[in-house]
């Protein structure tokens, strides 16, 4: 290739670039200099303030890789938060009763039912994913406070809470590893089978998709049962790092995962999907919390500049 | 090209029925290896449901399907898609967000160690592709390409799936003139790679062009088939049109009723590629029909007049008033209103009452101390309802429980009640029945006798040529004649010139 072709190879790269969808990439290291630039007394450059920004993060930047498929396939799941809290009560409360294992399974499980209901009634009785996973998000978060009468489940098996959450592995965070295999995982199977692409297809032009032979009701199903079940891990991670079982863990978290899957350029509107742009979303939205307590700004403080760095980041990288 | 002697695909006595309604009836439908097969005939005539028999979408009732001469069940598109069968859709069946390797190869995409290689779908995409001579970087995601090339990514997907036949309906509808050119080149080159092409169009002269030979449905029954060599213009439109006792379609002079007074003057407006340089007047009490083919500028024309797209160049003058009509609000200030084509979409909020649906462009007058008045809504629905024979159980129902006829009737009376002095109706009778139509067209002749003008696009020539004052004939964009009534002998002369035959 001669240097007049790469040249041409470069510029046409440069203008393909859609920077809207990457523009979490710019704001994160925009807002990252900020911060470091101006928090910098205060330990925001530390390596454990970082490391701690990630630890907080993780169970955000876990759901979110499943939320980009469901978004991708334009759907979308509300419940992730309260399927995340039935799972940490039921993964607690069958640890302390059968043990690890059974307690592992029975917490996946939660998120296995919780999604295959949400899913089945997408898929084959066309019901708006909205209002069902609005249900769910009720219907599940009261399973929970029922079956516990809204009180904590104290865990004690250490194997437990080394796995899920409070473990080291060396010098690495039993939550990094976490992060990166699923961020690696998810990344991949997107981009690189024919799972993602059917995925991305589906929410791209539904009809098309149906009429080129994809299956687009095993589609929905899929992903809003994959949301289901890392929600689920979700849970036993706040799980095995808080120590209990509560139905707490994880309320509100949807809000925060959609966030962050829309700030990395994942489109509300299906047919887009991007793995590690939600990862960046997470950890964004992560440094701007964790930006702002060190600023001493007080919560009510924090939550009005939040929420108003997210619309605007969100109206950047909206589709135009 | 293969020497098998067997058609690459055959229809033998395809019978189908909607409930009680049959749509074909005893049809039998070949293409021949290496042929481009024109299918023609009106909207209605079973052309459509013949081709979504043939790709799996529709299951036929009755008859038998031949592919390379072996017989074959398609109980569905996938099987279709496995017999050969590939489809150029109209509207398009390509994945906006995804490139146009990753559309061409959907489903069948290329893979090693389980992961999909997307340089191989890349190669083989740019491989089809230099097949086709065409160029078109396999990376671009299909949103970002004109859309002359989605459909040439569309016949490359059906390409890489094998497909021995081709089915294009009205493949250059969306396509400029020099576009076109390119399509026929590459279905000749297509025809000699011994692929078969079955070609719905309305367009004669694209017809004579590309095709080899002709089917044509009338009514759910084949009328004809023969060689494009031996068969006349002439001959096909008599096959496509048939001669139907129309005496709801009688034509009656109106003349008289016609003023001198030009209400209308447009004066070389265009507006986009797909609107140029058109001139007309309309006059007080003068119905104008638009005729031309899809795509020919007709409702383009329409919509600019109403200022929904906004014309680039030439002037509009209403009542010897020059206006600059930007937006559909000044408009209807102006005394403009349009009735949609689409009614469904654009003309109705089907959930809403009749009410509610005949009285949202006037709520201004229908207020009592700044609130709205059910009173005065109720009181002007009745009214309206009275004037064009609604019918409906009761004012409050849901418009999208009212039949067809009833819904369109709802839409124009909703457009009359704001007093325009000019009415532009895109299709108004288009899916109707037989009876509601010839009253929708009594309505047509009643606006205009009250003194108002009437712009009027109809695809069914009968029609048009019923109430037509004037026809004006749109092709490519522009106006191709500018006929009076007593100019047209029948409805054969008029499809020529719609076709540009003649």
């Amino acid at each position: 290739m001669n240097t007049n072709t790469t040249l041409t190879s470069a510029r046409n790269m440069l203008k393909r670039f859609e920077w809207r969808q990457n523009i979490i990439y710019i704001g994160f290291i925009a807002v990252f200099a900020l911060f470091a630039l101006t928090l910098g007394d205060s330990g925001f450059s530390s390596p454990n303030n970082l490391m701690n920004i990630f630890r907080q993060t993780a169970t955000i930047s876990i759901m979110a890789v499943a939320m980009t498929y469901v978004i991708a396939a334009a759907e979308i799941d509300l419940s992730i938060g309260s399927v995340a809290g039935l799972a940490a009560v039921v993964s607690a409360m069958t640890i302390n009763s059968l043990g690890l294992i059974p307690g592992i399974l029975a917490g996946l499980a939660v998120g296995a039912v919780s999604g295959a209901i949400s899913g089945g009634l997408v898929a084959w009785l066309k019901v708006p994913s909205f209002l069902v996973t609005l249900g769910m998000l009720g219907l599940v978060v009261g399973v929970a406070r029922w079956i516990t009468a809204s009180a904590p489940v104290p865990i004690a098996d250490e194997t437990f809470i080394t796995i899920f959450g409070g473990g080291e592995f060396g010098p690495i965070p039993g939550l990094l590893i976490w992060v990166v295999l699923a961020v690696t995982i998810g990344a991949v199977v997107m981009n690189k089978t024919k799972f993602g692409r059917h995925v991305r297809a589906t929410g791209g032009n539904l009809v098309a998709a149906g009429y080129t032979g994809v299956n687009t009701a095993k589609v929905k199903f899929t992903v809003l049962l994959m949301s289901g079940m890392t929600a689920a891990f979700a849970g036993m991670l706040y799980a095995g790092r808080l120590q209990s079982g509560r139905f707490q863990w994880g309320t509100g978290d949807e809000l925060s995962v959609i966030a962050a899957v829309i700030l990395g350029g994942t489109s509300l509107f299906g047919g887009r999907g991007q793995v590690v742009g939600s990862l960046f979303g997470a950890l964004f939205i992560g440094l701007i919390n964790n930006g702002l307590i060190l600023a001493g700004l007080d919560v009510s403080q924090q939550q009005v500049v939040r929420g108003s760095i997210i619309i605007l980041a969100v109206a950047l990288s909206r589709k135009k | 090209m293969p020497t098998n002697a067997a058609p690459a695909i055959e229809m033998r006595g395809i019978e189908k029925s909607f409930g009680a309604n049959p749509v074909l009836k005893n049809v039998d439908f070949s293409v021949s290896v290496g042929e481009v097969h024109a299918l023609a005939g009106e909207n209605g005539a079973g052309k459509s449901t013949l081709m979504k028999i043939l790709q799996g979408i529709y299951q036929k009732d009755a008859g038998a399907i031949l592919v390379s001469g072996a017989p074959v069940e398609i109980a569905d598109t996938f099987a279709a898609r496995k017999a050969g069968i590939g489809m150029v859709f109209q509207e398009f069946s390509l994945i906006p967000t995804l490139t146009v390797a990753e559309n061409v190869f959907l489903t069948n995409e290329p893979t090693k160690w389980g992961l999909i290689n997307d340089s191989k779908a890349v190669e083989q995409a740019l491989e089809i592709f230099r097949e086709m001579e065409v160029q078109i970087d396999p990376t671009r995601k299909v949103e970002s390409l004109p859309t002359a090339l989605w459909q040439l990514t569309e016949i490359a997907k059906a390409l890489a799936q094998d497909a021995k036949v081709l089915i294009m309906d009205e493949p250059t509808a969306s396509l400029a003139k020099h576009e076109a050119e390119g399509l026929f080149a590459l279905i000749e080159r297509l025809k000699a790679k011994g692929i078969a092409i079955v070609y719905i169009s309305h367009r004669m002269d694209e017809i004579y062009r590309i095709a080899d030979r002709i089917t044509v449905l009338r009514d759910g029954a084949r009328v004809m088939t023969e060689s494009l060599k031996s068969v006349t213009p002439e001959q096909i439109v008599e096959a496509i049109v048939g001669r139907k006792a129309a005496a709801h379609l009688e034509h009656k002079d109106r003349s008289d009723k016609i003023t001198d007074e030009v209400v209308l003057e447009v004066t070389d407006l265009s507006a986009g590629p797909k609107l140029q340089n058109v001139s007309l007047k309309v006059h007080r009490g003068e119905i104008l029909g638009l005729a031309g083919l899809m795509g020919s500028g007709r409702t383009e024309l329409v919509n600019a007049l109403f200022g929904v797209d906004k014309p680039t160049g030439g002037t509009i003058k209403i009542n010897g008033k020059q206006l600059q009509i930007s937006s559909p609000k000044q408009a209807i200030k102006n005394g403009i209103a349009l009735i949609p084509e689409d009614r469904r979409a654009q003309g109705l909020v089907l959930d809403h009452a009749v009410t509610e649906n005949l009285t949202l462009p006037l709520l201004d007058e229908l207020r009592a101390g700044g609130l709205l008045s059910n009173k005065k809504i109720l009181a002007k629905s009745q009214e309206i309802i009275g004037q064009f024979n609604i019918k409906a159980a009761y004012p409050g129902i849901r418009v999208g429980s009212l039949s067809g006829g009833n819904q369109q009737k709802v839409v124009i009376g909703k457009w009359l009640g704001t007093n325009p002095e000019i009415l532009m109706m895109d299709e108004p009778t288009a899916g109707v029945d037989i009876g509601t139509k010839s009253e929708i067209l009594e309505l047509v002749r009643e606006i205009a006798d009250s003194g108002k003008s009437v712009i009027l696009i109809s695809s069914e020539l009968p029609e048009l040529l019923s109430v037509s004052d004037r026809i004006l004939v749109l092709k490519d964009g522009r106006v191709s004649k500018s006929l009076n009534r007593d100019e047209i002998p029948n409805e054969e002369f008029l499809q020529l010139a719609i076709q540009g035959a003649a």
